[in-house]
């Protein structure tokens, strides 16, 4: 987005003028854009074939903000993904109360409070919800990239699980069956009867855990795992341990570079945002519970196999191949019936680093449901 | 996320609220910090010059005092209660009046730790109104953190925006050595994203407000909005500028400054304080002393001339900067060359 004046802080594409897949010269024009005084022409400033258009038709972004991907034809396409999804996590990091986005509630779960973000039609010809849990040290928000895609044509809940986010910050005991009881809890509260189940990480675990204790009522129409906890001993406890003592930018910044397979996309913009929900009262006490009952020394001491056992229904699993935290090879421990898909190049973040692929999998999990 | 648009103000109202409700150890105390105090009901209660601690003197009954007009006793009576197990929060009101209180401050609550061998501790927090842009004339405008980064034993906090505001006044609070909290009396009314739950901000914490490569730019308080103007501006002529809000000016980050100075080696610090001795001079030295071999251009400090604050509004426009002169200090760096 281009800044045309001194006073211009953002500007919206009023209509593209080139398509994905364009041959494109320099100088050509390739969109108009407005902003509050004036509408004008974007030329292109290289020669190439457009490969990515980042910015719908009257979206609102900052100056400076990528709009657009130009590239020879010859640059592979998971590398224009890449970068596609690298701009627009730092838009979403950066940006204030996205217009239209996911709407806010709260809800009382047995005496906790826990904060959620809905997206959706209310009335969904059937198709049951989708309820999002996202992993340690995170938070509802963690989804931004996949949630409205996939509320298309469903309600999609995104929750943050006590001790995280806006929610209570008492965790209990820091189990994660004391995670996954509020789950059901927040299921119930919300009248969700049946519904399918996504998880990231320890929230991963936490879903099986909760779709395990719902199996007998038939409440669970599938279960998507996104580089689970739980199915094995391997784990990088020095991410967690670091994470929950960090109490600095500095220190928790290293920690943060491995969740993905390339460190530069724990961008400044992230870093700050895991850093103040971490410095909310209670928040780092929680993480020390939780990170106290999830180790024995340096392996994992969650082991969801067994619940796992009791789940049927469809289950897909989805890794990054480059994971630092959750190692893919722990895919191994998943019931053979599981569905997995292997995202190439992708770290821990794989719903961030790469969410289309992600999407996919969820949908090929929710499949008619 | 449980975040809403505050103003400066509020945030440290309800900075203030929260600890006095999980401390009550926490008192406030100060003149007109209940304001009309003896008279009836919650609507005489004004909180203050600027409105900061309103509502608290009902809220807290005997806990938010109003003193008589002599800050060299209640500044005094405030960190005196600190060595006593309260936690007290005194509004010094206008910084410019830190003369007739800086013997507590200075040679009391700055050296009791130490003298005392750790066996006297002053949780004592004091705020004070700084900064110019109101025509409140020479005595009511000044920035005089400077004396108080100099001295040591006290920590001195200078948040640019509410989020910054409610975290380090929580911090301050319960930070066990005396703190002055500089709130620029401009600031009051801007507004930022702030948590409604209770958060610290570590003090030694420099933010990076914006990523850059072509110059640095350190700015204090109000500077940083003037140096994120500044930036966008520079941004349009093709210069990339990172621009440092460094929170706490005692203790301060230098390791944060230093590190950028590294990638962009040019260097602008905006400072409101006068000139002669103000922290953009303490930065600089220190800059220079540790990274030489980094700069490829002299360092440039943006702060208003040495005189006092003119109370003619045309002359006070003047006198302080603004993002135009950040801006022209930046490309004056990076175009500099041997």
């Amino acid at each position: 987005m281009p800044k045309w004046g001194i006073s211009m802080e953002a500007g919206a594409v009023a209509c593209w003028l080139v398509a994905v897949g364009d041959e494109v010269s320099a100088g050509q024009e390739i969109a108009e854009v407005e902003t509050d005084k004036i509408t004008g022409v974007l030329e292109s400033s290289w020669a190439g074939i457009v490969r990515a258009l980042l910015v719908d038709v009257d979206q609102d972004v900052p100056v400076g903000t990528v709009i657009a991907l130009i590239a020879p034809a010859h640059v592979p396409q998971h590398e224009v993904d890449a970068a596609a999804a690298g701009v627009l996590l730092q838009t979403s990091d950066g940006a204030g109360d996205p217009a239209g986005g996911p709407v806010a509630g709260e809800l009382d779960v047995d005496g906790r409070m826990i904060s959620f973000a809905i997206s959706g039609p209310e009335r969904s010809d059937g198709r049951l919800p989708l309820v999002l849990i996202h992993g340690f040290g995170d938070d509802k928000t963690s989804w931004r990239l996949i949630q409205e895609a996939l509320s298309a044509d469903r309600q999609v809940v995104a929750l943050d699980l006590p001790g995280h986010g806006a929610s209570t910050k008492d965790v209990g005991d820091g189990s994660l069956a004391g995670l996954a009881a509020a789950v059901v809890g927040f299921l119930d509260a919300r009248d969700l009867i049946r519904v399918h189940l996504a998880g990231h990480a320890m929230g991963g675990a936490i879903a099986t855990m909760a779709a395990s204790s719902l199996q007998a009522a038939g409440r669970v129409a599938s279960l998507t795992l996104i580089a689970p906890a739980g199915y094995g001993r391997m784990v990088n406890a020095d991410y967690l341990r670091g994470v929950a003592a960090a109490e600095t930018r500095r220190d928790i910044t290293p920690q943060l570079q491995q969740l993905f397979a390339d460190p530069a996309m724990a961008s400044r913009q992230f870093i700050d945002s895991v850093l103040e929900r971490k410095r909310i009262d209670g928040a780092g006490a929680a993480l020390n519970l939780l990170t106290d009952a999830m180790l024995t020394g340096s392996e994992s001491a969650v082991d969801v196999r067994p619940a796992h056992a009791g789940v049927t229904g469809t289950c897909v699993a989805v890794w990054g191949s480059d994971d630092h935290i959750i190692p893919p090879a722990n895919a191994a421990g998943l019931p053979r019936e599981v569905s997995l898909h292997m995202i190439a190049g992708a770290g821990h973040m794989v719903h961030l680093e790469q969410p289309g692929a992600v999407a996919d999998a969820i949908r090929a999990a929710l499949g008619a449901l | 996320m449980a975040n809403r648009k505050i103003s400066y103000r509020e945030a440290i109202n309800e900075a203030l609220v929260q600890e006095m409700e999980r401390d009550e150890t926490v008192i406030i105390l100060g003149e007109d910090v209940a304001g009309g105090a003896g008279t009836p009901g919650e609507d005489d209660a004004y909180g203050g010059a600027m409105g900061v601690t309103r509502g608290l003197f009902g809220r807290f009954p005997g806990r938010v005092l109003d003193t008589p007009i002599s800050e060299s006793a209640f500044i005094g009576a405030a960190i005196g209660a600190a060595t006593r197990g309260l936690r007290p929060v005194a509004d010094l009101m206008f910084m410019d009046f830190v003369g007739v209180c800086l013997d507590q401050i200075m040679n009391q609550a700055a050296k009791l730790r130490y003298m005392s061998g750790g066996k006297a501790r002053t949780p004592v927090t004091i705020r004070a109104m700084y900064g110019a842009g109101l025509n409140f004339g020479a005595q009511h405008s000044q920035t005089p953190y400077p004396i108080f980064a100099s001295i040591p034993g006290l920590k001195v906090v200078v948040p640019a925006g509410a989020y910054a505001a409610k975290g380090l006044m929580i911090q301050a609070i319960r930070d066990d050595d005396p703190v002055i909290f500089c709130e620029h009396k401009v600031l009051y009314d801007e507004k930022g994203d702030v948590p409604e739950e209770a958060y610290t901000l570590p003090f030694g914490e420099a933010s990076v407000e914006r990523d850059g490569d072509d110059v640095t730019i350190v700015a204090i308080g109000r500077m940083v909005a003037l140096a994120r103007e500044a930036a966008a501006d520079l941004a349009a002529a093709g210069v990339s500028a990172e621009v440092i809000d460094p929170r706490t000016i005692s203790p301060l980050d230098l390791d944060t400054i230093l590190e950028s100075v590294a990638k962009t080696g040019r260097l602008i610090v905006a400072d409101e304080a006068s000139p002669r001795c103000n922290v953009a001079a303490d930065i600089s030295a220190q800059v220079v002393s540790a990274a030489f071999g980094d700069l490829k251009a002299p360092i440039r400090m943006v702060s208003p001339p040495h005189t006092p604050v003119p109370f003619a509004p045309c002359l006070e426009d003047l006198y302080l900067p603004g993002a135009e002169d950040l801006a022209r200090a930046a490309k004056f760096v990076v175009e500099w060359s041997r």
